[in-house]
Protein backbone atom coordinates (compact mmCIF):
# COMPACT_ATOMS: atom_id res chain seq x y z
CA UNK A 1 0.00 0.00 0.00
CA UNK A 2 2.29 2.22 0.91
CA UNK A 3 4.72 1.72 -2.32
CA UNK A 4 1.37 2.07 -4.56
CA UNK A 5 0.48 5.64 -2.80
CA UNK A 6 3.42 7.92 -4.43
CA UNK A 7 3.11 6.64 -8.26
CA UNK A 8 -0.49 7.55 -7.82
CA UNK A 9 -0.12 10.61 -6.52
CA UNK A 10 3.11 11.02 -8.93
CA UNK A 11 0.07 10.37 -11.90
CA UNK A 12 -2.71 12.66 -10.33
CA UNK A 13 -0.29 15.69 -10.61
CA UNK A 14 0.80 14.80 -13.74
CA UNK A 15 -1.96 14.91 -15.43
CA UNK A 16 -3.49 18.03 -13.54
CA UNK A 17 -0.03 19.26 -14.48
CA UNK A 18 -0.15 18.56 -17.95
CA UNK A 19 -4.09 20.27 -17.99
CA UNK A 20 -2.34 23.04 -16.44
CA UNK A 21 0.26 23.79 -18.89
CA UNK A 22 -2.50 23.56 -22.25
CA UNK A 23 -4.55 25.76 -20.33
CA UNK A 24 -1.71 28.23 -19.80
CA UNK A 25 -1.21 28.41 -23.32
CA UNK A 26 -4.43 28.30 -24.44
CA UNK A 27 -5.08 31.47 -22.56
CA UNK A 28 -2.15 32.64 -24.36
CA UNK A 29 -4.43 33.69 -27.48
CA UNK A 30 -5.31 37.63 -25.95
CA UNK A 31 -3.01 40.01 -24.45
CA UNK A 32 -5.57 40.58 -22.08
CA UNK A 33 -5.34 36.65 -20.50
CA UNK A 34 -2.05 35.97 -21.69
CA UNK A 35 -0.23 37.19 -18.10
CA UNK A 36 -2.19 35.09 -15.78
CA UNK A 37 -2.03 32.25 -18.29
CA UNK A 38 1.60 32.00 -18.00
CA UNK A 39 1.79 31.79 -14.49
CA UNK A 40 -1.30 28.68 -14.13
CA UNK A 41 1.39 27.04 -16.26
CA UNK A 42 4.29 27.64 -14.02
CA UNK A 43 2.28 25.82 -11.54
CA UNK A 44 1.80 23.27 -13.17
CA UNK A 45 5.14 23.18 -13.76
CA UNK A 46 6.41 23.67 -9.58
CA UNK A 47 3.80 21.14 -9.04
CA UNK A 48 5.04 18.42 -11.38
CA UNK A 49 8.60 18.97 -10.33
CA UNK A 50 7.91 18.32 -6.54
CA UNK A 51 5.84 15.78 -7.41
CA UNK A 52 8.74 14.22 -9.02
CA UNK A 53 10.35 13.90 -5.89
CA UNK A 54 7.69 10.93 -4.65
CA UNK A 55 9.87 8.93 -7.03
CA UNK A 56 12.33 8.04 -4.24
CA UNK A 57 9.77 5.44 -3.23
CA UNK A 58 9.85 3.70 -6.45
CA UNK A 59 13.14 3.20 -7.23
CA UNK A 60 15.44 0.10 -8.03
CA UNK A 61 17.15 -1.45 -5.34
CA UNK A 62 20.37 -0.75 -7.00
CA UNK A 63 19.85 2.90 -6.59
CA UNK A 64 19.24 2.83 -3.07
CA UNK A 65 22.65 2.71 -1.26
CA UNK A 66 23.33 6.14 -3.86
CA UNK A 67 19.83 8.21 -2.79
CA UNK A 68 21.10 10.79 -0.81
CA UNK A 69 24.20 11.67 -3.18
CA UNK A 70 21.25 11.71 -5.88
CA UNK A 71 18.65 13.99 -3.83
CA UNK A 72 21.65 16.13 -3.01
CA UNK A 73 22.77 16.56 -6.73
CA UNK A 74 19.05 16.65 -8.01
CA UNK A 75 18.63 19.75 -5.55
CA UNK A 76 21.95 21.60 -6.49
CA UNK A 77 21.51 20.96 -10.16
CA UNK A 78 17.97 22.34 -9.61
CA UNK A 79 19.17 25.28 -7.66
CA UNK A 80 22.09 26.00 -10.06
CA UNK A 81 20.39 25.38 -13.51
CA UNK A 82 16.88 27.17 -12.62
CA UNK A 83 18.85 29.90 -10.58
CA UNK A 84 20.74 31.00 -13.38
CA UNK A 85 18.63 30.73 -15.98
CA UNK A 86 16.06 33.04 -14.26
CA UNK A 87 18.94 35.20 -13.22
CA UNK A 88 19.35 35.65 -17.05
CA UNK A 89 16.27 35.30 -18.33
CA UNK A 90 14.89 38.64 -15.57
CA UNK A 91 17.81 40.48 -16.61
CA UNK A 92 18.08 40.18 -20.82
CA UNK A 93 17.60 42.64 -22.82
CA UNK A 94 14.41 42.34 -25.34
CA UNK A 95 16.38 42.82 -28.20
CA UNK A 96 18.63 39.92 -27.14
CA UNK A 97 15.37 37.67 -26.42
CA UNK A 98 15.71 35.35 -29.81
CA UNK A 99 19.22 34.67 -28.49
CA UNK A 100 18.24 33.39 -24.94
CA UNK A 101 15.13 31.23 -26.37
CA UNK A 102 17.23 29.72 -28.64
CA UNK A 103 20.03 28.84 -25.27
CA UNK A 104 16.82 27.92 -23.46
CA UNK A 105 15.85 25.61 -26.09
CA UNK A 106 19.25 23.92 -26.44
CA UNK A 107 19.08 23.45 -22.59
CA UNK A 108 16.34 21.71 -22.91
CA UNK A 109 17.39 19.60 -26.15
CA UNK A 110 20.37 18.64 -24.42
CA UNK A 111 18.50 17.60 -21.58
CA UNK A 112 16.16 15.32 -23.29
CA UNK A 113 19.41 13.70 -25.06
CA UNK A 114 20.83 13.36 -21.73
CA UNK A 115 18.39 11.37 -20.52
CA UNK A 116 18.26 9.23 -23.86
CA UNK A 117 22.17 8.65 -22.88
CA UNK A 118 21.19 7.78 -19.17
CA UNK A 119 18.71 4.92 -20.60
CA UNK A 120 21.32 3.62 -23.19
CA UNK A 121 24.57 3.57 -21.10
CA UNK A 122 22.28 2.11 -18.49
CA UNK A 123 20.54 -0.12 -20.93
CA UNK A 124 17.13 0.65 -19.64
CA UNK A 125 15.58 0.09 -22.74
CA UNK A 126 12.95 -2.61 -23.18
CA UNK A 127 12.35 -3.81 -26.91
CA UNK A 128 12.79 -2.32 -30.08
CA UNK A 129 10.15 -0.23 -29.94
CA UNK A 130 11.44 1.52 -26.72
CA UNK A 131 14.86 1.39 -28.12
CA UNK A 132 14.03 2.69 -31.20
CA UNK A 133 12.32 5.84 -29.90
CA UNK A 134 15.02 6.21 -27.53
CA UNK A 135 17.40 6.82 -30.21
CA UNK A 136 15.30 8.78 -32.23
CA UNK A 137 14.58 10.74 -29.19
CA UNK A 138 18.46 11.50 -28.61
CA UNK A 139 18.97 12.29 -32.45
CA UNK A 140 16.57 14.78 -32.52
CA UNK A 141 17.66 16.38 -29.08
CA UNK A 142 21.08 16.11 -29.31
CA UNK A 143 20.50 17.87 -33.27
CA UNK A 144 18.76 20.65 -31.05
CA UNK A 145 21.44 21.36 -28.63
CA UNK A 146 24.19 21.76 -30.99
CA UNK A 147 21.93 23.70 -33.38
CA UNK A 148 20.48 26.05 -30.80
CA UNK A 149 23.67 26.84 -29.63
CA UNK A 150 25.06 28.18 -33.10
CA UNK A 151 22.03 29.93 -33.72
CA UNK A 152 22.69 31.97 -30.32
CA UNK A 153 25.98 32.36 -31.06
CA UNK A 154 25.27 34.46 -34.91
CA UNK A 155 22.17 36.13 -33.09
CA UNK A 156 24.63 37.25 -30.41
CA UNK A 157 27.27 37.90 -32.49
CA UNK A 158 29.99 35.24 -31.61
CA UNK A 159 29.89 33.65 -35.03
CA UNK A 160 29.38 36.37 -37.68
CA UNK A 161 29.08 35.20 -41.18
CA UNK A 162 27.47 32.02 -42.56
CA UNK A 163 29.96 29.44 -42.94
CA UNK A 164 29.42 27.23 -46.39
CA UNK A 165 31.77 25.32 -47.74
CA UNK A 166 31.55 23.19 -51.34
CA UNK A 167 29.74 20.20 -51.17
CA UNK A 168 28.52 21.48 -47.62
CA UNK A 169 24.52 19.20 -48.35
CA UNK A 170 26.58 16.10 -49.19
CA UNK A 171 28.73 16.24 -46.28
CA UNK A 172 25.98 16.70 -44.18
CA UNK A 173 23.74 13.92 -45.91
CA UNK A 174 26.97 11.91 -44.88
CA UNK A 175 27.29 12.70 -41.32
CA UNK A 176 23.02 12.35 -40.74
CA UNK A 177 23.62 8.89 -42.19
CA UNK A 178 26.13 7.98 -40.53
CA UNK A 179 24.10 8.97 -37.34
CA UNK A 180 21.43 6.88 -38.59
CA UNK A 181 23.80 3.80 -39.80
CA UNK A 182 25.78 4.38 -35.58
CA UNK A 183 22.08 4.20 -34.15
CA UNK A 184 20.91 1.00 -36.32
CA UNK A 185 23.82 -0.32 -35.07
CA UNK A 186 23.45 -0.03 -31.02
CA UNK A 187 19.70 -0.99 -31.99
CA UNK A 188 21.03 -4.61 -33.46
CA UNK A 189 23.83 -5.27 -30.96
CA UNK A 190 21.33 -4.62 -27.85
CA UNK A 191 18.51 -6.42 -29.29
CA UNK A 192 20.75 -9.49 -30.75
CA UNK A 193 23.29 -9.63 -28.18
CA UNK A 194 26.53 -9.98 -30.69
CA UNK A 195 29.39 -8.02 -29.62
CA UNK A 196 30.61 -5.19 -31.21
CA UNK A 197 33.47 -3.74 -32.95
CA UNK A 198 33.31 -0.91 -30.82
CA UNK A 199 32.23 -0.89 -27.04
CA UNK A 200 28.61 -0.25 -26.89
CA UNK A 201 29.80 3.30 -24.51
CA UNK A 202 32.14 4.47 -27.36
CA UNK A 203 29.08 3.76 -30.05
CA UNK A 204 26.66 5.11 -27.73
CA UNK A 205 29.28 8.60 -27.44
CA UNK A 206 29.92 8.06 -31.42
CA UNK A 207 26.07 8.06 -32.15
CA UNK A 208 25.75 11.47 -29.83
CA UNK A 209 28.94 13.00 -31.75
CA UNK A 210 27.63 12.39 -35.36
CA UNK A 211 24.03 13.70 -33.95
CA UNK A 212 25.77 17.16 -32.58
CA UNK A 213 28.02 17.40 -35.30
CA UNK A 214 25.14 17.36 -37.94
CA UNK A 215 23.13 20.05 -35.65
CA UNK A 216 26.69 22.22 -36.12
CA UNK A 217 26.40 21.69 -39.65
CA UNK A 218 22.98 22.42 -40.60
CA UNK A 219 22.87 25.67 -38.67
CA UNK A 220 26.37 27.23 -39.95
CA UNK A 221 25.30 27.92 -43.39
CA UNK A 222 22.23 29.35 -42.47
CA UNK A 223 22.67 33.35 -42.49
CA UNK A 224 20.74 35.89 -39.93
CA UNK A 225 18.05 36.43 -41.71
CA UNK A 226 16.31 33.50 -41.55
CA UNK A 227 17.41 32.31 -37.81
CA UNK A 228 13.95 33.11 -36.21
CA UNK A 229 12.57 30.21 -38.60
CA UNK A 230 15.70 28.52 -36.98
CA UNK A 231 14.98 28.91 -33.44
CA UNK A 232 11.38 27.36 -34.38
CA UNK A 233 12.35 24.63 -35.83
CA UNK A 234 14.63 23.83 -33.04
CA UNK A 235 11.59 24.85 -30.62
CA UNK A 236 9.65 22.19 -32.27
CA UNK A 237 12.42 19.42 -32.18
CA UNK A 238 13.28 20.03 -28.50
CA UNK A 239 9.47 19.51 -28.14
CA UNK A 240 9.39 16.30 -30.36
CA UNK A 241 12.98 14.96 -28.25
CA UNK A 242 10.94 15.61 -24.90
CA UNK A 243 7.59 13.91 -26.08
CA UNK A 244 9.73 10.66 -27.82
CA UNK A 245 11.97 10.42 -24.15
CA UNK A 246 8.61 10.76 -22.64
CA UNK A 247 7.34 7.46 -23.63
CA UNK A 248 10.72 6.08 -22.84
CA UNK A 249 9.98 7.13 -19.46
CA UNK A 250 6.59 6.22 -19.52
CA UNK A 251 5.53 9.62 -18.25
CA UNK A 252 2.69 11.25 -19.61
CA UNK A 253 2.79 14.98 -18.82
CA UNK A 254 6.78 14.47 -21.12
CA UNK A 255 4.39 12.63 -23.93
CA UNK A 256 1.96 15.15 -23.79
CA UNK A 257 3.24 18.63 -23.62
CA UNK A 258 6.26 17.42 -25.44
CA UNK A 259 3.99 16.82 -28.54
CA UNK A 260 2.22 19.71 -27.88
CA UNK A 261 5.02 22.18 -28.53
CA UNK A 262 6.35 20.03 -31.14
CA UNK A 263 2.96 20.29 -33.25
CA UNK A 264 3.18 24.26 -32.18
CA UNK A 265 6.84 24.52 -33.17
CA UNK A 266 5.85 23.10 -36.41
CA UNK A 267 3.07 25.32 -37.43
CA UNK A 268 4.24 28.68 -35.97
CA UNK A 269 7.70 27.58 -38.34
CA UNK A 270 5.08 27.45 -41.23
CA UNK A 271 3.49 30.57 -40.68
CA UNK A 272 6.85 32.00 -39.98
CA UNK A 273 8.57 30.80 -43.34
CA UNK A 274 5.08 32.14 -45.21
CA UNK A 275 5.67 35.42 -43.68
CA UNK A 276 9.11 35.85 -44.67
CA UNK A 277 8.27 34.08 -48.37
CA UNK A 278 10.64 31.21 -47.66
CA UNK A 279 9.33 27.47 -47.95
CA UNK A 280 10.96 25.48 -44.69
CA UNK A 281 13.05 23.65 -46.68
CA UNK A 282 14.42 26.69 -48.89
CA UNK A 283 15.64 28.02 -45.46
CA UNK A 284 17.25 24.90 -44.42
CA UNK A 285 19.25 23.71 -47.65
CA UNK A 286 19.67 26.96 -49.68
CA UNK A 287 21.77 29.82 -48.56
CA UNK A 288 19.77 33.40 -48.62
CA UNK A 289 22.70 35.43 -49.28
CA UNK A 290 23.83 33.70 -52.63
CA UNK A 291 20.17 34.26 -54.34
CA UNK A 292 20.77 38.57 -53.80
CA UNK A 293 24.20 38.64 -55.60
CA UNK A 294 22.20 39.11 -58.99
CA UNK A 295 21.88 42.36 -60.67
CA UNK A 296 18.19 44.13 -59.68
CA UNK A 297 16.50 46.45 -62.37
CA UNK A 298 17.77 50.16 -62.72
CA UNK A 299 16.14 52.29 -60.13
CA UNK A 300 14.31 55.71 -61.07
CA UNK A 301 14.48 58.96 -59.03
CA UNK A 302 16.92 59.95 -56.65
CA UNK A 303 17.36 59.90 -52.71
CA UNK A 304 15.90 62.82 -51.24
CA UNK A 305 17.05 63.43 -47.31
CA UNK A 306 15.34 66.12 -45.31
CA UNK A 307 16.17 67.42 -41.71
CA UNK A 308 14.38 65.31 -38.88
CA UNK A 309 12.54 68.50 -37.51
CA UNK A 310 10.49 69.27 -40.98
CA UNK A 311 9.38 65.49 -41.05
CA UNK A 312 8.29 65.95 -37.04
CA UNK A 313 5.91 69.28 -37.70
CA UNK A 314 4.83 67.23 -40.73
CA UNK A 315 3.37 64.92 -38.92
CA UNK A 316 2.07 67.01 -36.12
CA UNK A 317 -0.28 68.84 -38.95
CA UNK A 318 -1.42 65.53 -40.45
CA UNK A 319 -4.49 63.66 -40.10
CA UNK A 320 -3.02 60.28 -40.27
CA UNK A 321 0.54 58.67 -39.55
CA UNK A 322 1.04 55.12 -39.93
CA UNK A 323 4.75 54.16 -38.06
CA UNK A 324 6.48 51.05 -39.59
CA UNK A 325 9.39 50.33 -36.96
CA UNK A 326 11.94 47.83 -38.05
CA UNK A 327 15.02 46.37 -36.23
CA UNK A 328 16.72 49.49 -36.54
CA UNK A 329 14.73 51.31 -34.11
CA UNK A 330 15.19 48.97 -31.37
CA UNK A 331 19.29 48.95 -32.18
CA UNK A 332 19.28 52.80 -31.88
CA UNK A 333 17.13 52.14 -28.28
CA UNK A 334 14.64 54.69 -30.00
CA UNK A 335 11.31 53.22 -28.82
CA UNK A 336 10.44 55.34 -25.61
CA UNK A 337 11.63 58.37 -27.77
CA UNK A 338 9.27 57.07 -30.33
CA UNK A 339 6.52 56.47 -27.95
CA UNK A 340 6.94 60.11 -26.77
CA UNK A 341 6.49 61.55 -30.22
CA UNK A 342 3.63 59.59 -30.52
CA UNK A 343 2.23 60.85 -27.38
CA UNK A 344 2.56 64.64 -28.26
CA UNK A 345 1.27 63.82 -31.89
CA UNK A 346 -1.69 62.08 -30.65
CA UNK A 347 -2.38 64.52 -27.66
CA UNK A 348 -2.36 66.77 -31.13
CA UNK A 349 -5.35 65.13 -32.54
CA UNK A 350 -3.59 62.57 -35.06
CA UNK A 351 -4.65 59.39 -35.33
CA UNK A 352 -1.27 57.48 -34.90
CA UNK A 353 -0.82 53.47 -35.73
CA UNK A 354 2.06 51.27 -35.53
CA UNK A 355 2.33 48.78 -38.29
CA UNK A 356 4.36 45.71 -37.12
CA UNK A 357 5.66 42.86 -39.90
CA UNK A 358 5.53 39.39 -38.84
CA UNK A 359 8.72 39.23 -39.10
CA UNK A 360 9.86 42.66 -37.80
CA UNK A 361 12.74 42.40 -35.52
CA UNK A 362 15.02 39.20 -35.21
CA UNK A 363 12.32 36.78 -34.24
CA UNK A 364 8.36 36.91 -35.02
CA UNK A 365 6.19 39.36 -32.99
CA UNK A 366 9.74 40.53 -31.16
CA UNK A 367 8.68 44.42 -32.38
CA UNK A 368 5.35 44.14 -30.48
CA UNK A 369 7.33 43.24 -27.18
CA UNK A 370 9.77 46.07 -27.87
CA UNK A 371 7.19 48.44 -28.31
CA UNK A 372 5.22 47.04 -25.51
CA UNK A 373 8.44 47.65 -23.38
CA UNK A 374 8.28 51.11 -24.34
CA UNK A 375 4.80 51.52 -23.26
CA UNK A 376 3.11 51.41 -26.30
CA UNK A 377 -0.23 50.45 -26.07
CA UNK A 378 -1.18 47.27 -27.69
CA UNK A 379 -4.53 48.62 -29.36
CA UNK A 380 -2.29 50.82 -31.27
CA UNK A 381 -0.44 48.17 -32.45
CA UNK A 382 -1.33 46.52 -35.94
CA UNK A 383 -0.60 43.56 -37.83
CA UNK A 384 0.45 43.40 -41.94
CA UNK A 385 -3.31 42.27 -42.50
CA UNK A 386 -5.24 44.47 -40.39
CA UNK A 387 -3.88 47.31 -41.85
CA UNK A 388 -2.83 46.86 -45.06
CA UNK A 389 -5.64 48.70 -47.06
CA UNK A 390 -5.46 51.47 -44.90
CA UNK A 391 -2.34 53.27 -46.38
CA UNK A 392 -3.24 54.44 -49.27
CA UNK A 393 -5.58 56.71 -47.42
CA UNK A 394 -2.97 57.89 -44.61
CA UNK A 395 -1.15 60.91 -44.84
CA UNK A 396 2.03 60.10 -43.88
CA UNK A 397 4.03 56.66 -43.01
CA UNK A 398 6.75 56.89 -40.96
CA UNK A 399 9.27 53.99 -41.49
CA UNK A 400 11.95 53.53 -38.91
CA UNK A 401 14.35 51.36 -38.65
CA UNK A 402 12.99 48.84 -41.28
CA UNK A 403 13.92 48.52 -44.55
CA UNK A 404 12.91 45.22 -46.39
CA UNK A 405 9.29 45.00 -45.27
CA UNK A 406 8.35 47.81 -46.86
CA UNK A 407 10.02 47.14 -50.06
CA UNK A 408 7.78 47.30 -53.21
CA UNK A 409 9.82 45.16 -55.23
CA UNK A 410 8.64 42.20 -53.46
CA UNK A 411 5.25 42.46 -55.25
CA UNK A 412 6.20 44.13 -58.41
CA UNK A 413 9.78 42.69 -59.36
CA UNK A 414 10.48 39.36 -60.02
CA UNK A 415 14.30 39.27 -59.88
CA UNK A 416 13.85 40.28 -56.35
CA UNK A 417 14.96 37.75 -53.97
CA UNK A 418 12.13 38.68 -52.00
CA UNK A 419 9.75 38.75 -54.45
CA UNK A 420 6.40 37.86 -53.53
CA UNK A 421 7.05 37.99 -49.74
CA UNK A 422 4.15 40.07 -48.04
CA UNK A 423 4.81 43.44 -47.60
CA UNK A 424 3.28 46.32 -45.40
CA UNK A 425 2.76 48.94 -48.09
CA UNK A 426 3.67 51.69 -47.20
CA UNK A 427 5.09 53.38 -50.88
CA UNK A 428 0.77 53.91 -51.29
CA UNK A 429 1.11 56.76 -48.70
CA UNK A 430 0.83 60.53 -49.44
CA UNK A 431 3.66 60.83 -48.10
CA UNK A 432 6.79 58.60 -46.67
CA UNK A 433 9.13 59.19 -44.09
CA UNK A 434 12.08 57.09 -44.06
CA UNK A 435 14.87 57.02 -41.06
CA UNK A 436 17.85 55.52 -41.89
CA UNK A 437 21.50 55.24 -40.18
CA UNK A 438 23.33 55.75 -43.55
CA UNK A 439 22.51 55.09 -47.49
CA UNK A 440 23.25 50.84 -46.28
CA UNK A 441 21.13 47.83 -47.50
CA UNK A 442 18.66 46.31 -45.44
CA UNK A 443 19.69 43.11 -43.41
CA UNK A 444 19.06 41.01 -46.45
CA UNK A 445 20.84 43.48 -48.49
CA UNK A 446 18.50 44.48 -50.99
CA UNK A 447 18.01 47.64 -52.72
CA UNK A 448 14.59 49.45 -51.49
CA UNK A 449 13.27 51.09 -54.49
CA UNK A 450 10.50 53.43 -52.12
CA UNK A 451 13.83 55.36 -50.78
CA UNK A 452 13.82 56.79 -54.74
CA UNK A 453 10.26 57.27 -55.11
CA UNK A 454 8.61 60.70 -55.12
CA UNK A 455 6.71 60.64 -52.84
CA UNK A 456 9.44 59.37 -50.00
CA UNK A 457 12.01 61.57 -48.29
CA UNK A 458 14.78 60.02 -46.17
CA UNK A 459 15.97 60.78 -42.42
CA UNK A 460 19.63 60.36 -41.98
CA UNK A 461 20.32 59.57 -38.25
CA UNK A 462 20.77 57.54 -35.16
CA UNK A 463 17.00 56.40 -34.50
CA UNK A 464 17.19 57.77 -30.88
CA UNK A 465 18.61 61.28 -31.97
CA UNK A 466 16.21 61.68 -35.02
CA UNK A 467 13.16 61.30 -32.59
CA UNK A 468 14.70 63.75 -29.87
CA UNK A 469 14.77 66.38 -32.55
CA UNK A 470 11.29 65.52 -33.83
CA UNK A 471 10.32 65.72 -30.60
CA UNK A 472 11.83 68.97 -29.78
CA UNK A 473 10.65 70.43 -33.47
CA UNK A 474 7.18 69.82 -32.48
CA UNK A 475 7.67 71.16 -29.04
CA UNK A 476 8.76 74.14 -30.42
CA UNK A 477 5.78 75.07 -32.13
CA UNK A 478 4.02 75.31 -28.64
CA UNK A 479 0.97 74.56 -30.41
CA UNK A 480 0.43 71.24 -29.91
CA UNK A 481 -1.93 71.73 -26.63
CA UNK A 482 -4.34 74.29 -28.70
CA UNK A 483 -5.39 70.72 -30.95
CA UNK B 1 1.37 2.32 -16.10
CA UNK B 2 2.40 1.14 -18.65
CA UNK B 3 1.97 2.80 -21.53
CA UNK B 4 2.99 0.90 -24.63
CA UNK B 5 2.89 1.25 -29.16
CA UNK B 6 -0.80 2.38 -29.74
CA UNK B 7 -1.43 3.82 -26.63
CA UNK B 8 1.38 6.13 -26.89
CA UNK B 9 0.62 6.84 -30.77
CA UNK B 10 -3.04 7.87 -29.47
CA UNK B 11 -1.51 10.20 -26.86
CA UNK B 12 0.79 11.88 -29.34
CA UNK B 13 -1.65 12.62 -31.77
CA UNK B 14 -4.24 14.37 -29.69
CA UNK B 15 -1.45 16.06 -28.04
CA UNK B 16 -0.04 17.23 -31.41
CA UNK B 17 -3.83 18.26 -32.70
CA UNK B 18 -4.34 20.49 -29.46
CA UNK B 19 -0.78 21.93 -29.68
CA UNK B 20 -1.83 22.68 -33.53
CA UNK B 21 -5.15 24.29 -32.57
CA UNK B 22 -4.18 26.13 -29.45
CA UNK B 23 -1.31 28.16 -31.30
CA UNK B 24 -3.28 28.87 -34.46
CA UNK B 25 -5.15 31.36 -31.90
CA UNK B 26 -2.69 33.00 -31.09
CA UNK B 27 -2.43 36.54 -32.73
CA UNK B 28 0.90 37.62 -34.75
CA UNK B 29 1.80 40.18 -31.80
CA UNK B 30 2.20 37.32 -29.05
CA UNK B 31 4.15 35.13 -31.55
CA UNK B 32 7.55 36.07 -29.33
CA UNK B 33 5.97 35.29 -25.68
CA UNK B 34 4.43 31.96 -27.43
CA UNK B 35 7.58 30.80 -28.60
CA UNK B 36 9.32 31.42 -25.47
CA UNK B 37 6.18 29.81 -23.75
CA UNK B 38 6.31 26.54 -25.76
CA UNK B 39 9.91 26.50 -24.38
CA UNK B 40 9.43 26.80 -21.12
CA UNK B 41 6.29 24.24 -21.69
CA UNK B 42 9.14 21.88 -22.63
CA UNK B 43 10.88 22.70 -19.63
CA UNK B 44 8.88 19.85 -18.39
CA UNK B 45 11.58 17.62 -19.41
CA UNK B 46 13.24 18.43 -16.10
CA UNK B 47 11.38 16.07 -14.51
CA UNK B 48 11.97 13.24 -16.63
CA UNK B 49 15.95 14.35 -15.62
CA UNK B 50 14.88 13.73 -12.15
CA UNK B 51 12.98 10.26 -12.48
CA UNK B 52 16.45 9.14 -14.08
CA UNK B 53 18.85 11.14 -11.88
CA UNK B 54 16.97 9.60 -8.53
CA UNK B 55 17.32 6.31 -10.30
CA UNK B 56 21.43 6.72 -10.82
CA UNK B 57 23.67 3.80 -9.51
CA UNK B 58 26.62 4.47 -11.07
CA UNK B 59 28.96 7.37 -11.08
CA UNK B 60 28.14 8.37 -14.91
CA UNK B 61 24.46 7.64 -14.71
CA UNK B 62 24.50 10.61 -11.70
CA UNK B 63 27.38 12.55 -13.89
CA UNK B 64 24.34 12.72 -16.97
CA UNK B 65 21.53 12.63 -14.83
CA UNK B 66 22.94 16.15 -13.03
CA UNK B 67 23.10 17.22 -16.23
CA UNK B 68 19.56 16.73 -17.95
CA UNK B 69 18.63 18.19 -14.69
CA UNK B 70 20.79 21.25 -14.56
CA UNK B 71 19.55 21.69 -18.21
CA UNK B 72 16.15 20.50 -17.79
CA UNK B 73 15.80 23.36 -15.16
CA UNK B 74 17.40 26.13 -16.96
CA UNK B 75 14.86 25.23 -19.27
CA UNK B 76 11.50 25.60 -17.29
CA UNK B 77 12.99 28.16 -15.15
CA UNK B 78 14.11 30.39 -17.86
CA UNK B 79 11.47 30.05 -20.37
CA UNK B 80 9.12 31.10 -17.78
CA UNK B 81 10.78 34.39 -16.45
CA UNK B 82 11.00 35.50 -20.10
CA UNK B 83 7.58 34.81 -21.00
CA UNK B 84 6.80 36.64 -18.07
CA UNK B 85 8.46 39.54 -18.39
CA UNK B 86 7.35 39.92 -21.89
CA UNK B 87 3.63 39.16 -21.08
CA UNK B 88 3.86 41.83 -18.32
CA UNK B 89 4.69 44.50 -20.79
CA UNK B 90 1.42 44.48 -22.80
CA UNK B 91 -1.10 47.34 -21.91
CA UNK B 92 -4.16 49.10 -23.20
CA UNK B 93 -4.72 52.29 -23.19
CA UNK B 94 -8.44 51.54 -23.03
CA UNK B 95 -10.77 52.86 -20.46
CA UNK B 96 -11.11 49.55 -18.92
CA UNK B 97 -9.08 48.04 -16.14
CA UNK B 98 -6.62 46.54 -17.06
CA UNK B 99 -5.58 43.25 -16.00
CA UNK B 100 -4.29 42.35 -13.19
CA UNK B 101 -0.62 42.09 -13.77
CA UNK B 102 1.86 42.53 -11.19
CA UNK B 103 4.85 44.95 -10.59
CA UNK B 104 4.36 46.11 -14.33
CA UNK B 105 0.27 46.76 -14.09
CA UNK B 106 1.21 50.40 -13.34
CA UNK B 107 -1.12 51.82 -15.75
CA UNK B 108 0.08 54.01 -18.49
CA UNK B 109 -2.03 57.94 -19.13
CA UNK B 110 -3.56 57.77 -22.02
CA UNK B 111 -2.00 61.05 -23.66
CA UNK B 112 0.55 63.22 -22.16
CA UNK B 113 -0.34 67.03 -21.89
CA UNK B 114 2.65 68.60 -23.67
CA UNK B 115 5.23 70.61 -21.30
CA UNK B 116 5.15 74.00 -23.45
CA UNK B 117 2.15 75.60 -24.99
Amino acid sequence: MLTMLPPLLIDIVGIVAAFLLMFGLWRMSSPVTAPAGIKVAGIGMVAAVAASFLYVFNISPAAHPHLPVNLALAGIALAVGGGLAWWGGRKVAMTAMPQMVALYNGMGGGAAGAIAAMELFGNHARGVTQLGVTLLGAIIGAVSLSGSLIAWAKLQGVLNKPLRIKGQQIINAVVMLATLAVGFYILFIVQSGTVPVLSLQALICLFFGCAMLFGILMTLPIGGADMPVVISIYNAFTGLAVGLEGFVLQTPALMIAGMLVGAAGILLTLLMAKAMNRSVSNVLFTNFGDVVKQKQGAIKGSLKPTAAGDAGIAMRYAGSVIIVPGYGLAAAQGQQKLYEFVKLLIAAGVKVRFAVHPVAGRMPGQMDVLLAEAGVPYDLIFQLEDINDDFAATDIVLVIGANDVVNPSARSDKSSPIFGMPILNADKAKQVYVVKRGEGKGYAGIVNPLFYADNCNMVYGDAQAVMVEMIEAVRGLGLSAAA
Amino acid sequence: MTIDGFVALYIFMLAAFAGWVIIGRVPAILHTPLMSGSNFVHGIVVIGGLYALLNASTGLEQGIGFIAVLLGAGNAAGGYAVTDRMLAMFQTSGHQPVHATHKGGAHRRKSTSPKKG
